[in-house]
């Protein structure tokens, strides 16, 4: 490909920058990641994501990409090689469908579950993240959301595969289990297994610590 | 085209159920309007949405695609034409960013700017709505958010056009006016005189009417 410059701004243990990160693996994009400090934020990503000033965003040859997922379809369109999305138009809309119930319906549940102080609020967060991932189990047919191999639903679900384990740990929280939705557990197993996933995943350790240093700040200020 | 059976489950009145309206007569596909009561809903809803219970629901040949924005890119995609999104990737990208932004940022704020009662929410989400039209005013460069035909954004942005106007006069708001933001609002009367949108766009009076014994009915419990 002729001069192709491809940026990436975002922070190490973000699910969302870890979906772009892993569309850019699996289509061989050379990038550079650009590490940012959203506590206080660069000129370069006020300039490049002015509306929400957020992470991630895709600077490819000066042009910025926003949203995460629409990234993802971006890189998918943008660049050969493995696709991210199903080529039949009626399975494209499902995979954006399940990709957006992702987004909707598990990450504010989930993450409410975990730092949110009041009991019953916490409840009502657990009750939904755990009806979203019956919807999931329900769903999932075969290995992967995309079949025999992984394709957008999976990405979008990174969350569930290395967030929602580690978050469930520090709050001591059953969310996700074995007995309740053993398919999802296996998928977890498997997508882990994959070596674009294996090498798009940040490390363990520090973001466990980030965040249960997270959640004992919230504990302590409750009191 | 060879038997084509497409049904669209929908409700007059409803902004996303319009999207879907416009894109299909776009596209020229014939389709048989199915009127949902959506306080008593229907079998054959539930059976095709059964996740979120929600109009509008696109079923071709059987298949049903759910979501707005989903069914419209879907519409683009399985039938010939003119083209709803743009061809070039980038630009296919910022267009479903403007339209998601669209979808998160105006129609929550604009609908609590005029059905809540307490006067600090409703103003706290009119300046939401302010913000998000000014966004929006800065971003409008040409005829259309599509550039000189309407496109996938414009689509998605019809409930700026025909809604708001009509719930800001229910409510004696001044959410979209000439003065604030006189591109939008340009852009609105462009918008609506199209034959296309035209035709797709429900009764204003029947449509008002709701709206204001709505409003009614929401401020004499209130009271």
């Amino acid at each position: 490909m002729a001069q192709e410059n491809v940026k990436l701004l975002g922070v190490l243990g973000s699910p969302f920058v870890c979906r772009v990160q892993i569309a850019l693996k699996l289509k061989g994009v050379e990038y550079e990641f650009v590490a940012q400090d959203l506590q206080n934020k660069s000129e370069e990503l006020l300039k490049y994501n002015p509306i929400h000033k957020k992470v991630p965003v895709l600077v490819h040859n000066e042009k910025p990409i926003n949203e995460s997922l629409v990234i993802v379809e971006y890189i998918d369109e943008a660049w050969k090689g493995k696709s991210i999305l199903p080529t039949d138009p009626y399975q494209r809309a499902l995979a954006r469908f399940w990709a957006k119930f992702i987004d909707d319906k598990v990450f504010g549940a989930a993450w409410k579950s975990i730092f949110t102080i009041d009991e019953n609020e916490r409840e009502k967060n657990v009750k939904e993240a755990q009806k979203a991932f019956q919807f999931l189990e329900d769903e999932l047919k075969g290995k992967f959301f995309g079949g025999e191999k992984f394709g957008f639903v999976d990405i979008a679900a990174v969350y569930i595969t290395f967030w929602i384990p580690m978050l469930q740990e520090i709050a001591g929280l059953e969310l996700l289990t074995n007995e309740k939705f053993p398919k999802l557990c296996k998928w977890n197993q498997e997508f882990l297994s994959e070596p674009t996933i294996k090498e798009s995943l940040p490390p363990r350790d520090p973001i466990f610590a980030f965040f249960k240093g997270l959640y004992e700040k919230i504990r302590a200020s409750a009191k | 085209m060879a038997e084509e059976d497409v049904k669209l489950l929908g409700v007059l009145g409803s902004p996303f159920v319009c999207r879907v309206q416009i894109a299909l007569k776009l596209k020229g596909v014939e389709y048989q309007f199915v009127p949902q009561d959506l306080q008593n809903k229907s079998e054959e809803l539930l059976k095709y949405n059964p996740i979120h219970k929600k109009v509008p629901v696109l079923v071709h040949n059987e298949k049903p695609i759910n979501e707005s924005l989903i069914i419209v890119e879907y519409i683009d995609e399985a039938w010939k034409g003119k083209s709803i999104l743009p061809a070039d990737p980038y630009q296919r990208a910022l267009a479903r960013f403007w339209a998601k932004f669209i979808d998160d940022k105006v129609f929550i704020a604009a609908w609590k700017s005029v059905f809540t009662v307490d006067k600090n929410e409703r103003e706290k989400n009119v300046e939401e709505v302010h913000e998000a039209f000014q966004i929006l005013e800065d971003e409008l460069k040409g005829k259309f958010f599509g550039g000189e035909e309407f496109g996938f954004v414009d689509i998605a942005a019809v409930n700026i056009a025909f809604w708001v106007p009509l719930i800001q006069e229910v409510a004696g708001l001044q959410l979209l006016t000439n003065e604030k933001f006189p591109k939008l609002y340009k852009w609105s009367q462009e918008f609506m005189n199209q034959p296309t949108i035209k035709e797709c766009l429900p009764p204003r009076d029947p449509i008002f009417g709701f709206f204001k014994s709505r409003y009614e009915n929401l401020l004499a419990s209130a009271n």
